[in-house]
């Protein structure tokens, strides 16, 4: 498999991560180097393989469903680019 | 007294206790080697303030005869533990100006034993790096040089400004943080102990999080001992991470006896690499003469998937990055870019993570992105999360048949130049990992111990690999091995 510059746009696209134009093609030949270290992986008989879920043998613990912290919107906010009002201010989203 | 920066954890515990030096005796000496050592760039946030608060709680503690081992040490942490209210960036532009509003477990547990912080260690950003050059603050600068040349060598990663800092006697030991071998590679690189804790032993809350799976902090020390004392006070159960162990913490110290005999050392045959430098190999034989004379039994072991657990090291660690990264948005702490006139949400996210992250940054967590991605999850992911429990089952199979550790080199190298692997395939700065990586992916504790110099003067490093949950006999074969490698030699000063 084969990462063209679309393709790295695209990625680039998905991660949220702006890349100009004019550094794509260096971007798809990084992973294309780096995709291709990992074909190695096809070496492998990986038939009837669980994939791993956790590395220790434990069961996720469970907690109960209380409210246990809260009330700390001066921290929560404390270090927001911009917080206005007590909310985390964005750019405009709806037109 | 003189040079009390260059004491360890043990001795100035010693000296403490019998009140023949004070906290804030052995942090003034820290504070001023710290500025003496500017050219290094291992501290990047220097909390002299705290420090000082700190070690005068300490000396009254002590005077009250409540001195827990780690009461009064000054410490180095790694800037990837959030400390309440000084600035903790993992090294990353997309950090600048984050002040946690509160503190992690691991440093919390520390200062509630007394230790004292003398500031921030840089690192790789976000730690994802072998060389300490993908930092926003800068390269760290090894302390140790080849012979009489002054080219600037690197104290590897990501753990470099803790590797540094601690070879450096600038602190007495330092915090750091191991998701493929960032503890174990740098400590190898400046001729220090580091301890890479088993999964879970150690709380992860509170630590910037690269891939959740694989991250363990663990501490950087000036020999065993020291590592045995400081896990002691950083690890526990902590019910704030989901997979934090509740298992009791042992007394590491106390299971230095030094005596080996009849404990199985097996040699993985697998990591007789093609290429091995002819000094790693003969370091390697050494160590293993060394612990066979102590009474170690020797047994040659086969981890057969060993060859393939880098390639799924970098499957799985970006693609858990990809997913930790994708909190870093611009809305709710740290860097935001300027947007244009025009400009929405989408562009503003594109715009702060192109400015906030580093090129290695960018570079997995696209990577990531990719592994993750409808069409390929199967083929990449799902595949090396297979490969990965062939890993842990190659590990499984030779503990079952009585192996009590495993002795490895450390590193495939000696330290190399600043800026030499500019050029290189970011494939090739991966190669750095080979040897610690499979302790990550089967969640295993492992620890480098400085055991020789090479030709060129350079410190060169061996790794021990143990059971899980068996730190403390882990941390006794590497004392023995500390014992008969007698390392002592120290970076001459030119900083």
């Amino acid at each position: 498999m084969s990462i063209d510059t679309a393709t790295a746009a695209r990625v680039a696209k998905l991660a949220r991560i702006a890349v100009p134009q004019e550094d794509l093609p260096k971007l798809a030949d990084e992973l294309n180097g780096i995709i291709a270290f990992m074909e190695q992986l096809n070496e492998v008989d990986v038939e009837g393989v669980e994939p791993m879920t956790s590395v220790t043998p434990q069961r996720l613990k469970r907690r109960e469903d209380v409210v246990t912290d809260g009330s700390q919107q001066k921290a929560v906010l404390a270090n927001a680019p911009d917080a206005r009002e007590g909310f985390f201010a964005v750019p405009k989203v709806v037109e | 007294m003189a040079d009390l920066n260059k004491f360890g954890i043990a001795e100035a515990r010693d000296a403490l206790r019998k009140g023949d030096v004070t906290s804030m005796e052995l942090t003034e000496a820290c504070l001023g080697a710290i500025e003496d050592a500017s050219a290094l760039n291992a501290f990047v946030h220097n909390t002299p303030e705290i420090a000082r608060a700190q070690a005068a709680a300490a000396d009254t503690r002590i005077k009250a005869g409540d001195a827990p081992d780690m009461c009064g040490i000054p410490l180095g942490i790694k800037d990837l533990f959030c400390t309440k209210g000084v600035p903790s960036q993992a090294a990353s532009r997309i950090l600048e100006g984050f002040k946690p509003e509160y503190e992690s477990t691991i440093t919390q547990q520390l200062w509630d034993a007394g230790s004292v912080m003398l500031g921030k260690l840089n690192m790789d950003e976000f730690a994802m790096g072998s060389s300490n050059e993908t930092s926003v603050y800068g390269d760290v600068v090894n302390p140790w040089r080849r012979g009489n040349d002054d080219a600037p060598l690197t104290p590897g990663g990501s753990s470099g400004g803790s590797a540094s800092a601690v070879a450096a006697d600038l602190c007495l030991a330092a915090t750091g943080t191991d998701t493929g071998g960032s503890i174990r590679q740098p400590a190898a690189f400046v001729g220090i102990t580091g301890l890479k804790p088993t999964y879970g032993r150690c709380s992860r809350w509170g630590v910037v999080a690269f891939a959740s799976s694989l991250d363990q902090a663990g501490p950087m020390t000036k020999s065993v001992r020291d590592a045995a004392i400081m896990l002691g006070a950083m690890a526990g159960h902590d019910p704030k991470d989901s997979t934090s162990a509740e298992l009791a913490v042992p007394d590491f110290e106390a299971a230095l006896t030094g005596d080996i005999r009849g404990k199985k050392i097996g040699i993985p045959k697998e990591y007789r690499m093609e290429g091995m430098p002819a000094e790693i190999e003969q370091l390697w034989a050494d160590g293993t003469a060394m612990l066979k004379d102590a009474g170690a039994e020797i047994i040659d072991i086969s981890l057969p998937h060993t060859k393939y657990a880098l390639p799924a090291y970098y499957v799985v660690a970006p693609a858990e990055a990809s997913s930790n990264l994708a909190r870093y948005d611009g809305v709710r702490f740290g860097h935001r870019a300027k947007i244009g006139q025009g400009d929405g949400i989408t562009e503003m996210y594109e715009k702060t993570r192109a400015e906030g992250f580093g090129p290695e940054v960018q570079r997995r967590v696209m990577i990531g992105t990719y592994v993750l991605s409808a069409g390929f999850y199967d083929a990449y992911y799902n595949r090396a999360r297979k490969v990965r429990s062939l890993i842990k089952k190659d590990f499984e199979d030779v503990f079952a048949q009585g192996v009590d550790a495993i002795l490895t080199p450390a590193t495939p190298s000696a330290a190399f130049g600043l800026g030499e692997m500019a050029d290189a395939d970011p494939v090739q700065m991966y190669l750095n990992d080979v040897f610690t990586v499979t302790v990550n992916l089967a969640g295993l504790p492992g620890i480098a111990v400085p055991a020789g110099l090479d030709k060129q003067g350079l410190p060169l490093g061996l790794q021990l690999i143990g059971r899980p949950w068996e730190e403390g006999d882990l941390l006794n074969t590497a004392y023995a091995l500390e014992q008969a490698a007698g390392f002592v030699a120290k970076p001459a000063k030119w900083w």
